[in-house]
């Protein structure tokens, strides 16, 4: 069965998955420094700001994406907060680590 | 047919939660989002397990699409309200379903569930329990799904429109970003068609942009809306999504899904296949 296109909260799991294939981002959203966000919506955007990936964070405020190399912005949306955007640089074979922080 | 008949907002959904006429549906391919939570007296509709053949890669039919429906408590004249995950791709799926089999009044919630959520909106744990009915369905419109042949022969003479993003397109991704990229099939887009990513027609809260907004947006873009346009992504659902704008809300009639998409395409063997950032030779 082809895999779908929905992403679960928190993004999809790791397991089974060949790291040394994948170029991942992933991090944490928190709020007041750190609260974790429950249901916020992080879009990953590309070198030209076109949408690519977007993934509600779960209960941990996590959330993962499967990029390829390059420069990248994540877009993160949540209730009773301003949009933030965050640069990050995804490379091959390394799990690039982003703490997202919204308003008070 | 119009916006109004089609589309519904957040406000419209709360003030019909309890009316009779109205059947709210949640489409999602990740459950656990409906079983968590969702808008009140709203049933599910799987995606996949619901909307799917178990077996063949197809659709359910039209027997199958009736025996769900039945079970679900939709009756044909009931107004269905179709919400979801993911700026509403697997809703529009659904919309898309809906319309394939002659359901006359079927309309999204715009921004779907994420709007829902941002707004803070109440959502409720209690299962829905709807009595059964019996559904009875029309046969496939076929119309307006595209079928690989079709769109073979569509290279470099109809409207290909490519709504999965840039780096899908030219072959550098193999699926949405939220997903691995080891994929069976090749990378790269249908030689001809255009890039006009799904989310082009959307705000960042899910929210369809306004019907001049899209007219230019297709226009800007030299899509030839006089010629027939088949639209496509990796599995249907976000061309579905572009599919309800062009045809449902623009109005635009000779336009088609290909829900076998690039999982399709760029599976079969001895199609041409372009990649990089342009369009290609037919």
């Amino acid at each position: 069965m082809t895999a779908g296109c929905q992403a679960p909260a928190g993004g999809v799991s790791l397991d089974g998955v060949d790291l040394a294939k994948e170029s991942v981002i992933q991090g944490v959203v928190t709020r007041s420094g750190d609260v974790p966000v429950a249901g916020a919506y992080v879009r990953l955007l590309d070198a030209i700001g076109e949408f690519t990936a977007e993934v509600p964070t779960n209960d941990q405020g996590e959330f993962r994406f499967f990029a390829a190399p390059g420069q990248w912005t994540l877009r993160t949306l949540a209730p009773r907060a301003a949009p933030v955007d965050q640069a990050v640089v995804a490379k091959q074979g390394v799990v690039a680590a982003v703490a997202v922080s919204i308003g008070s | 047919m119009s916006r109004e008949n089609v589309l519904v907002s957040a406000n419209w959904v709360e003030q019909h939660l309890d009316d009779p006429q109205v059947v709210l549906v949640e489409v999602d391919e990740d459950t656990t989002a409906y079983d968590k939570n969702h808008i009140k007296n709203a049933v599910r509709l799987d995606w996949k397990s619901d909307l799917q053949d178990p077996v063949r890669r197809d659709f359910v039919n039209k027997e199958q699409f009736e025996a769900l429906l039945s079970a679900k408590g939709i009756g044909h004249d009931d107004i269905v309200v179709l919400y979801g995950g993911n700026n509403n791709w697997f809703a529009a799926y659904a919309y898309w379903y809906f319309k394939l089999y002659g359901h006359d009044d079927v309309r999204l919630l715009d921004g779907g569930r994420k709007i829902w959520e941002l707004e803070s909106r109440e959502l409720v744990d209690d299962l829905t329990e709807r009595t059964p009915t019996e559904y009875r369905a029309s046969d496939p419109d076929l119309a307006i799904r595209a079928f690989r042949d079709e769109v073979v022969g569509a290279i470099g003479t109809k409207n290909l429109v490519d709504v999965r993003s840039p780096d899908e397109y030219a072959g550098r991704l193999l699926a949405p970003a939220h997903l691995p990229q080891e994929q069976a099939q090749r990378g790269g887009h249908i030689p001809t068609a255009q890039n006009i990513p799904w989310s082009k027609a959307a705000n960042d809260d899910g929210t369809f942009r306004s019907d001049d907004d899209l007219r230019t947006l297709y226009g800007q873009a030299g899509v030839d809306l006089d010629t027939d346009t088949i639209a496509y992504c990796r599995i249907g659902e976000r061309s579905a999504h572009t599919w309800f704008v062009l045809h449902e809300l623009l109005g635009v009639s000779n336009v088609k899904n290909y829900d076998g998409s690039w999982t399709e395409y760029g599976s079969l063997v001895g199609v041409p296949i372009a990649v990089g950032d342009e369009p290609g030779a037919a």
